[in-house]
Order: structure tokens, then C-alpha cells, then sequence
């Protein structure tokens, strides 16, 4: 099989449901089962798991719940571990000011979205207003 | 519901995390600490992190609001054993705790939490 570089071959995925406060943290052991699979590093699963856990809680609050997909991707010279989190909620109005350090409407701390985004190695977001958001962060092994 | 039980030892309440906290549960902790306070006229609270693998925005907020509540009770609280990990994780995340008072483990935690007592 050939392999582009620019996108990666997922290897195996899994979905699971974000509707309530448990399943947030069912996602995250999720996802720390999955960092540990592929051996990531502790700090890097600690990373990986609260970049998780931040996206995670936003697709329930402000998405009104949704999935995360836990994706194992490799491309040609690495492995990695892609989590998207989509919803069908109201969407984000403005996606550069949702990304600034402080800009919360949930009475959070509006670190969510630029902490995971620090967090990962890639950091992608998609939203329409009435239909939905999507996040997708990467993390490559190095 | 679930609760994180309330340990008191001598002048001080202890409490610690030993499970994946959801949000609701680091909710009620907060709650049931400040109760605690003033119900029992406890000066001094130590919680014991060292359990946990992950601290995100949420669990970093409830730290500093147990902190600052009670501080506003006339009481002193003091985080212990937060992993390495976790720590440099909390810092890229940009979650820098201020007015957290942390201590390395649980002997460490007591001597600043006496040492503030007799402070005052």
C-alpha cells in the first residue's frame, strides 16, 4: 500500500458516545489505553490524556454531547494518535477568538481549546453555526 | 451520588483523590471541603494528589477555588504529590494555579500547614 505523507493510514479506530460526565472519563481512559499501547511516553500520555479531557468536556458543553474517535494513524516515517471530537451543537460564531487564551462562554476558564491545542502536535477545527463542531488534534510519536 | 470522603486527623482535614474525578464529583468535593470548614472549624486542609495521572482546566479550577475559599474561612490548604508529568503537563496547558500552596508529599504538606498555624 502506498502511503502519502500528507495522509496518514489509520490503522484502527474506535468511537466512542460524549453525552454525560462519565463518559468523559470513559474517553479518557480511553484514550490513555491507546497512548499507552503506543507507547508514548508518560508526560506525552499525560498530555494527550488532558488535551482529552479538555476537548472532550467542550464537545458536551458546548456541543450539547457528540462522539470522540480514537484513530491509530502512521504515515511513512510515524505513529501517532488522532482523536476526533464532533457535534451537532450550536457551532462556534467565532473560531479565533474561541482559540485565545481567557475567551470562555461556559464560565470556564477558556483554556480548553488553546490548551489542547498546545498540547498536541496538530490541532484542526471545523465548525458551521446551526450544524456543528469538529476537532481533530494529532499527536506523533517521535 | 459518588463523594471523596473527608478525612480528619488532629487539626487538620485530609482528603484523598484516589479516582478518576468526574466533574460533578470534584464539584461536590469542593462543596462538602467548605462545609467541612466551617462546620467542623478546621484550620487547615491537605489533599493528597499523588494519585492522580491527570489534572486538566476543570480539576486545576477546583484546586484554586478549595484554596481560595478557604483561605476566606481563615483556613489553610496545601496540595501534595502532584506527579512530574502532570505538573509540566498543567503549565503547557497554561493553568499555573496561583495562590495554590503545594508541598512534594504528605510530610512535607503537614510541616508548612503547622508552620502556618502557628503563624498565626
Amino acid at each position: 500500500m502506498q502511503l502519502e505523507p500528507r495522509k496518514p493510514a489509520v490503522v484502527r479506530d474506535q468511537v466512542l458516545p460524549l453525552k454525560s460526565d462519565a463518559d468523559v472519563v470513559q474517553a479518557r481512559q480511553a484514550v490513555r489505553r491507546a497512548a499507552e499501547e503506543l507507547k508514548f511516553n508518560l508526560v506525552e500520555q499525560t498530555k494527550i490524556v488532558t488535551a482529552a479531557s479538555e476537548l472532550a468536556r467542550n464537545t458536551l458543553l458546548h456541543g450539547r454531547g457528540g462522539t470522540m474517535k480514537v484513530e491509530f494513524v502512521a504515515d511513512l516515517s510515524r505513529r501517532g494518535l488522532r482523536l476526533t471530537f464532533e457535534d451537532r451543537g450550536p457551532g462556534i460564531a467565532d473560531i479565533s477568538r474561541a482559540l485565545q487564551d481567557g475567551f470562555s462562554t461556559a464560565d470556564g476558564l477558556g483554556l480548553g481549546l488553546p490548551g489542547a491545542r498546545r498540547l498536541m502536535s496538530e490541532f484542526d477545527i471545523q465548525s458551521k453555526l446551526g450544524e456543528g463542531t469538529r476537532v481533530t488534534v494529532v499527536r506523533w510519536k517521535p | 451520588m459518588d463523594r471523596i470522603p473527608i478525612l480528619r486527623m488532629g487539626e487538620c482535614l485530609l482528603v484523598t483523590i484516589q479516582v478518576d474525578m468526574h466533574d460533578q464529583l470534584a464539584l461536590a468535593l469542593q462543596d462538602d471541603l467548605t462545609s467541612a470548614i466551617t462546620k467542623q472549624r478546621t484550620r487547615a486542609v491537605l489533599i493528597d494528589i499523588s494519585a492522580l495521572v491527570m489534572v486538566d482546566s476543570f480539576i486545576g479550577r477546583m484546586l484554586a477555588n478549595i484554596s481560595a475559599m478557604s483561605k476566606i474561612l481563615d483556613a489553610e490548604t496545601v496540595v501534595v504529590g502532584m506527579q512530574p508529568a502532570v505538573a509540566i503537563t498543567l503549565v503547557e496547558l497554561g493553568l499555573q494555579l496561583p495562590g495554590v500552596r503545594t508541598a512534594l508529599n504528605v510530610d512535607q504538606g503537614m510541616k508548612l500547614l503547622r508552620r502556618a498555624l502557628r503563624a498565626t
